[in-house]
């Protein structure tokens, strides 16, 4: 029996407004996050005793290079590269510090920049099987990789662009009540699908957009929360599983599948249970992907599960409240944390104009590091009001 | 049947390349499609067969990893065409296909996708094939072989076919230049430039040459730095492939003869003629690279396997040899950047006279072509034809110091 995560609660979610291109290097971004955490929990800097940093683009730092960067002292420090499962991975690490008393307050942040040609700098150096395997067919980077799934998931399962379409559709709708998503125009269905062809199946908006931005909130104790007068979340239940599965010979399935008995069973409750889920979206086959693995319905039945479901804020699915990375935009690892911000506002009532209707539970999905043929991360986190 | 060619009056496009970075580790697969085949890492151990390429097994921790050929044999499990790319070389080239490949051997590959290929599920045959960057990739091609399967627009991007191509043999006065020009024209290319010296002497199989349709034959001796340039002056920028079989062969080492004469015209020839060559025409195939679908693709040297360990018995034939796939090194490292292939050929002893006394197995000149040509299709950059280079090979491989002696006694 896992040991619960009783008494450590999350707060003060934050995001750096987001923006295409940037100048300023992953600093800047990661230096705003840091100080917006500082404003809202009106906490000084050393009172800040714990931090975990994730960024693609920090290099050639990592995060003890950061803490001289922006003056810290922490008595406790996690560099957390682990792309989209980031936010799920720096919440477990930072909450168990908080327990264990190796910290008392630590600020989860996250955050990357994007010059006009730090998305392509990133992808010919992403790992070493993706410069050997990936990257000298032309595909850099995901989309390939994500057109293969997406091929292959259509084939096996029936699934139609419609399906994927809607997915995207409703998150637009969601996007246009988050003030902070890049993306501000409406999305029909005929629009989506006739956009033009990135990597055949993937439409122009099943690709997120590259962008500049960055996330945070802070891992501290129940007390202590309530002490500071700050809104806080309860923390039920979490996972992370990497490089699960791997002699499938396409990813249809990653470590939620093996691990959501676990999750559930700390969290003391099930997928029923949950007001609103946070998938990673990088691309909506994964969102389905997720849908699959946590249990809201049977492998390969995503596409009928989307279909026969109100996938907006007011739905009775509401599904990537904030609008996702899709309608968002990619900061980066800040993708990883864009979810756990999002079910932080929402389970605080924080989340005006797209606030899910008496949110109680929300479940918090992340999907990262697209190595070679599939994404490795993977972890889940259970939030509570 | 011609290809379009580009106005000559309309700027060419810079060549572009793609991307070559690779691990030393994947540099393995290179190593292999160099030498025309399609090796993946097996383990020693559990017999585990993995890729991409890693420094340990992934079942078992091994780091006995060897490279061993594979059938290829797999199934296309998913496809996609891209749209869209953020490397310069593939935006040139979209829309393009790749395909996600499971092998029988086990690994899921991603590959280059042949437009022949129906959609998934599909079988394939997954070779390995040098790109313009000369590195390794993986290409997914039909699982049976078609007549035109060549000209598929993206495999010709990996292969140096001679096809619809403009050539130039530098000398038509040998045997092994006369077979080659002879397997060349079936391959069909638009014309084959032939190169004979002493112009005033007629030779054996003059007419024969003559009288193949694409053939123009053209003084050339590689020994005379004019005659070079005012050749490369007057075709220069219209070859495609050169392929070098000009070479000076006798039969001594160092104490069966007086002076250095015979050695020096050898290296006039062997070296220096290539050296020749490479400053007069390099250049201008340089700057075609990417020149359209009849682009500067690739230049071939006749070397020998006498230029991986001396033959004390052809010693200063071995030696200029060595010197000359010295220079044809630095020639590939001078062509890379323009996508430009150069392909080094190394017979074991030719069936000619200067290999009189040698005894069989050699290589007939006829076989001796055919390999060049099947070189250039599929893209090869080292050719080892027959029997005996074979054996070479495996010998210098496995140990060069044995061959050495093995040589020598």
């Amino acid at each position: 029996m896992r040991a619960s995560y009783d008494g450590v609660v999350l707060a003060a979610p934050v995001t750096v407004p987001y923006v295409r291109y940037s100048i300023r290097s992953a600093h800047w971004w990661l230096a705003r996050a840091f100080s917006l955490l500082l404003e809202k929990s009106s906490l000084e800097k050393c009172e800040v005793d714990g931090l975990t940093v994730s960024s693609f683009t920090l290099v050639p730092d990592t995060a003890i290079g950061f803490t001289q960067h922006i003056g810290v002292s922490p008595r406790w420090l996690d560099h957390i590269p682990l792309g989209g499962a980031s936010g799920v991975v720096a919440l477990r690490r930072a909450a168990r510090a908080v327990q264990a008393g190796d910290a008392e307050v630590v600020a989860c942040i996250a955050g990357d920049t994007n010059h006009v040609d730090s998305f392509r700098l990133t992808l010919a150096n992403f790992s070493q099987f993706a410069r050997d395997a990936v990257y000298p067919y032309g595909a850099g980077g995901p989309n390939a990789s994500f057109a293969f799934l997406t091929a292959y998931y259509m084939r096996l399962h029936g699934a139609r662009p419609e399906d994927f379409g809607r997915l995207c559709v409703a998150q637009r709708a969601n996007a246009l009540r988050y003030p902070h998503a890049l993306f501000k125009k409406p999305l029909s269905l005929e629009e989506y699908l006739s956009a033009r062809p990135i990597a055949e199946p993937l439409r122009l908006f099943d690709c997120v957009m590259p962008c500049a931005g960055a996330e945070g909130f802070l891992v501290l104790a129940e007390d202590r929360a309530r002490a500071m007068k700050l809104p806080y979340v309860h923390l039920l239940g979490t996972i992370e599983r990497h490089n699960a599965f791997s002699a499938d010979p396409v990813q249809m399935r990653a470590g939620w599948a093996l691990e959501r008995e676990a999750l559930y069973g700390q969290a003391g409750c099930g997928p029923q249970d949950m007001d609103f889920v946070e998938t990673y979206d990088d691309y909506p086959v994964i969102s389905l992907m997720q849908i699959e693995d946590l249990g809201f319905c049977a492998k390969g039945e995503g596409a009928a599960f989307v279909r026969s479901r109100s996938l907006t804020w007011d739905g009775d699915f509401p599904l990537n409240t904030s609008g996702g990375q899709l309608s968002a935009g990619q900061a980066g690892a800040a993708g990883g944390f864009l979810g756990m911000v999002e079910a932080i506002r929402q389970l605080t009532g924080q989340a005006a104009g797209r606030q899910v209707r008496a949110a109680k539970r929300g479940l918090v999905s992340g999907f990262g590091m697209i190595n070679y043929d599939r994404g490795l991360g993977s972890g889940a986190a259970i939030l509570a009001a | 049947m011609k290809l379009k060619r580009k106005n000559p009056v309309l700027r060419t496009r810079l060549p572009t390349l793609p991307p070559a970075a690779r691990s030393r580790v994947a540099l393995g697969l290179t190593a292999a499609a160099a030498l025309g085949r399609f090796e993946l890492q097996h383990c020693m151990q559990c017999g585990a067969v993995q890729y991409p390429p890693r420094e340990a097994c992934q079942h078992c921790l091994s780091i006995e990893l060897k490279w061993k050929a594979d059938a290829g044999a797999g199934e296309l499990l998913a496809a996609t065409v891209l749209h869209h790319s953020n490397d310069l070389f593939f935006r040139e080239r979209l829309p393009w296909r790749l395909g996600l490949i499971r092998l029988e051997s086990g690994p899921t590959v991603v590959a280059h996708l042949h437009a022949r290929v129906p959609a998934a599920p599909a079988p394939v045959h997954v070779t390995a094939r040098l790109d313009r960057a000369g590195q390794a990739v993986l290409v997914a091609l039909p699982d049976k072989e078609t007549s035109d399967m060549a000209e598929d627009r993206q495999l010709r991007e990996f292969s140096c076919d001679p096809k619809l191509r403009k050539v130039l043999v530098t000398d038509g006065k040998s045997a092994v230049g006369q077979a080659l020009v002879r397997a060349l024209a079936a391959a069909g290319p638009e014309l084959i430039w032939v190169g004979y010296a002493e112009p005033w002497k007629k030779f054996a199989g003059f007419d024969e040459l003559k009288s193949i349709p694409q053939v123009t034959l053209v003084p050339l001796d590689i020994t005379d730095s004019k005659n070079v340039r005012e050749l490369a002056a007057e075709i220069g920028g219209k070859v495609d492939i050169l392929v070098n079989n000009a070479e000076h062969h006798r039969t001594f080492g160092i104490g069966n003869r007086h002076g250095v004469e015979t050695a020096r015209a050898e290296m006039d020839v062997n070296y220096f003629g290539l050296l020749r060559l490479a400053q007069e025409f390099g250049p201008a195939m340089r700057s075609r690279g990417a020149d359209g679908l009849a682009s500067a693709v690739a230049w071939v040297n006749l070397l020998s396997i006498y230029a991986l360990a001396n033959f004390p018995a052809h010693g200063t034939f071995s030696a200029s040899k060595a010197a000359a796939q010295s220079l044809a090194q630095c020639l590939r490292a001078e062509m890379r950047p323009a996508g430009v292939r150069v392909i080094n050929v190394f017979p074991g002893p030719i069936d000619d006279e200067w290999n009189q006394l040698l005894l069989p197995p050699k290589v007939s000149p006829a076989a001796l072509a055919a390999a060049l040509v099947k070189a250039l299709r599929e893209g090869v950059e080292d050719v080892y034809p027959g029997d005996v280079a074979q054996e070479w090979l495996e010998r210098w491989r496995d140990n060069p110091k044995a061959l050495e002696k093995e040589l020598s006694s």
